[in-house]
């Protein structure tokens, strides 16, 4: 019993100040990639023909999805002249799937909390069932971490459950497998109403490195409606804590409070 | 072994040319006489070959000898299977079954293990809905039968569990998995690509680095690029850190499977710690954009090698006081020991890897046995026991814990000066590579094979886990049902990793 007590005591309170302090990230971070188109030479296509994912397109201008972005370091370290740099950025949850696409002028629309009767029904108490559905565990493990002493996820009231049956919403991870497909249309079905979904990572919102094989389905908005998008390839578990509580109203936009009042 | 089959070491390309033809009934002669003497069968799978007809490739690895074999046979329909006498090819029977549409003849288990269409096809079997096959029965008035999966309580991967119970007690376990199959091994053909590092890295998302090192050093021999010494101590150092940090979540998960929660909470958060150690390496917790072909894309000054050195001492020090509480706490060793034994015997058999074999007293690690890169000059000591059960898994995992962060800190406090990266050329056409990495479940297996224009034209993945899943089922027959977290979470298997 005594040691018990040491141990605890040596092992003190690691709990994160967030969303009040600002989170420790590793100084190679890879955040919000910002674009300085300014310094693309004409024609120049480097970072596209690099971009495993395809998710850099030049439409008039140089433009990244998020949505699809591995968050690897393949297109800075390709372009000659900078012009892509991954920033310390970690929040980057959003409401639709088109925020998610993002041009230099543009700035990242984070996501707002869920409007009316959904707010009032789950912003105090969210219960959410997690279906991996052909992840590859390194986003399900980054969304676990969320239950550790260090994000310590219940004190928001946000909770993950055994059943959907128990459940308001389903987290999905994955790129959406034929063979997870009516698995989540199940499971999805259990939930109770009112619901909602939440894709965390690239593969469950547009395949990631799998999208277009024939074995998977581009993500889980193709199965399911989703309501809160948390891009990555993980997510830091930072990043997916910042959209939950983002979805609950827990933190805010300044833009939505104005809105608000 | 027969003269005329050549041998070759990990990580060492051969002419394609060399790998010998031998009519079935050798190939199998041959695969069976040599697991008889002790060689593991590291792959059997098949590939396109003549006229529609399917080339079957088996890889032997002699651990003694610290060398691999090779020999392919050419089969159209149907083989004489070889579990029956070699029960290490069960899965992969059953893998070139579904894969190639050809019956391993008098297979004991010939069901599909992914569930996807043929990638020879008739075009006419549409594959059965995954789970929805027949399963192993028992009869009896008092046997029921449990089904879990694939969606299951935690967050988990999917899979389908079907238990056969008298009472408590288990008589039987199915594993049926593939819901996580996403078509990866078909979509390297023709590569390499811009995307096939990221498919790698993806394999099995906690073993990025240990997947992604096999592939790269079968993707550098082949273009026979010398890499620098300080990239090679760089990908060690990153693979102990991946083993280091699922070890200590896993002996914390298995504190939280018998309810002893101190360890679960302060495990939980030191594995953490770990994985940041692997972030400030790369900026990500998983290794992704380290290991690249030709080296490794970050690089370590000194003043971060003291700094990971110094989060590594301290960590250390707190996951050797958080397990210590649950070493020594009887009710846990209680729940631990005796619990899902399986004897040296049977792991042989059936050939399983990693921790779980060596905690059935059996020596076999690639980083000894088969060593590449750093491991060449500089040795891990291996970690046994021989009780077979869930207490030596975990004790398993525990040596290995304190020996990988002795191999980290003394490397990071001798780093090789030089470049870290070097340019990969082409690929030598028409040539085979075995590259083998001991990741922290075990040994990863990859076999490339080069065609002709110095493409991929068959790259086979074996994950430690498809080797393992058998091990858990027979790890769970006599047990209590109630115990089937306890002894998953002592194999802590990887669905995607067999799905892929």
């Amino acid at each position: 019993m005594s040691s018990l007590l040491i141990t605890r005591l040596r092992q003190g309170k690691r709990t994160l100040p967030f969303p009040d302090g600002e989170p420790n990230l590793p100084d190679r971070f890879r955040g919000l990639p910002a674009i300085d188109a300014s310094r693309c030479p004409p024609g120049c296509n480097t970072c596209v023909v690099a971009c495993p994912t395809d998710a850099i397109a030049i439409n008039g201008s140089l433009e990244i999805d998020l949505g699809r972005c591995l968050f690897c370091p393949e297109c800075a370290n390709a372009c000659p002249e900078g012009t892509i740099r991954f920033s310390r950025e970690y929040r980057l949850a959003t409401s639709n799937r088109s925020d998610l696409v993002l041009n230099e002028r543009q700035t990242l629309t984070l996501a707002h909390r869920l409007a009316g009767d959904l707010h009032r029904i789950l912003g105090r108490s969210l219960k959410l069932r997690q279906v991996s559905a052909g992840g590859c565990n390194g986003c399900e493990a980054d969304v676990n971490v969320l239950n550790t002493v260090v994000f310590d996820l219940a004190r928001f009231g946000i909770q993950f459950v055994a059943s959907p049956r128990h459940a308001d919403g389903l987290l999905v991870t994955g790129p959406v497998t034929r063979n997870m497909h009516l698995a989540l249309e199940k499971t999805y079905a259990a939930v109770p109403e009112p619901k909602i979904v939440i894709a965390v990572g690239a593969c469950a919102i547009s395949g990631g490195p799998f999208r277009d094989h024939p074995e998977v389905l581009n993500g889980a908005g193709h199965v399911v409606p989703v309501d809160l998008f948390i891009p990555g390839c993980p997510p830091h578990p930072i990043t997916v804590l910042d959209g939950l509580l983002r979805l609950i109203g827990r933190i805010e936009n300044p833009a939505t409070r104005s809105e608000l009042q | 072994m027969a003269m005329s089959i050549p041998s070759f070491h990990n990580g060492e390309p051969i002419p394609l040319a060399t790998v010998p033809y031998l009519p079935v009934r050798e190939f199998r002669a041959e695969i069976v006489s040599a697991v008889r003497t002790g060689f593991a069968l590291t792959a059997l799978f098949g590939m396109p070959g003549e006229n529609g007809r399917v080339q079957l490739f088996g890889v032997l690895a002699d651990s003694t000898a610290g060398s691999l074999s090779a020999l392919r046979a050419e089969v159209n329909e149907a083989y004489p299977c070889l579990t029956v006498e070699c029960p290490q090819a069960h899965w992969f029977e059953r893998e070139i079954a579904e894969q190639w549409e050809i019956e391993p003849q008098g297979h004991p288990w010939l069901k599909p293990i992914r569930f996807h269409p043929p990638y020879r096809s008739s075009g006419i079997a549409q594959p059965p809905l995954p789970g929805a096959t027949e399963f192993f029965k028992v009869d009896g008035d008092e046997v029921h039968e449990v089904a879990v999966g694939p969606v299951h309580a935690g967050i988990i991967e999917p899979g389908h569990f079907r238990f056969q119970c008298h009472g408590e007690r288990v008589f039987h376990l199915e594993v049926s998995l593939g819901y996580q199959h996403r078509g990866i091994e078909a979509a390297l053909v023709g590569g390499p690509n811009k995307r096939t590092i990221h498919l790698i890295e993806t394999l099995s998302g906690d073993s990025t680095i240990g997947h992604a090192t096999a592939y790269c050093e079968a993707i550098e021999a082949l273009s026979e690029t010398a890499v620098p010494a300080r990239a090679q101590v760089l990908r060690g150092v990153a693979l102990e850190l991946e083993r280091l940090a699922n070890h200590i979540g896993d002996l914390g998960a298995l504190a939280g499977d018998v309810g002893y929660l101190p360890t679960a909470a302060y495990c939980g958060r030191l594995r953490g710690d770990f994985l940041n150690l692997t972030a400030a390496l790369c900026g990500s917790r998983f290794g992704r954009g380290m290991v690249r072909p030709g080296g490794v894309l970050f690089d370590v000054d000194a003043k971060l090698a003291i700094e990971l050195s110094r989060r590594l001492d301290k960590a250390l020090k707190e996951v050797a006081n958080a397990t210590r509480l649950m070493w020594d706490a009887p009710s846990v060793q209680a729940r631990f020991e005796d619990t899902g034994a399986i004897s040296a015997r049977t792991c042989e058999a059936l050939g399983l890897v990693g921790p779980a074999a060596r905690a059935c007293g059996i020596e076999r690690d690639i980083r000894l046995d088969f060593p590449s890169g750093v491991f060449r000059f500089a040795q891990v000591p291996i970690s046994k026991w021989d009780t077979g059960d869930v207490f030596a898994r975990a004790w398993v995992r525990w040596l290995e814990i304190q020996r990988s962060a002795v191999f980290v800190r003394e490397q990071l406090a001798s780093l090789p000066q030089g470049r870290s990266l070097a340019t990969v050329g082409p690929l030598m056409p028409s040539h085979l590579v075995v590259s083998l990495t001991e990741g922290w479940r075990g040994e990863i297996a990859h076999v490339a094979i080069i065609d002709g224009r110095g493409r991929l034209s068959r790259y086979k993945v074996v994950d430690p886990s498809f080797r393992n899943w058998m091990g858990l089922a027979i790890a769970l027959r006599n047990q209590q049902i109630s115990d089937f977290p306890l002894c998953n979470k002592s194999f802590s298997l990887s669905y995607c990793g067999h799905d892929l």
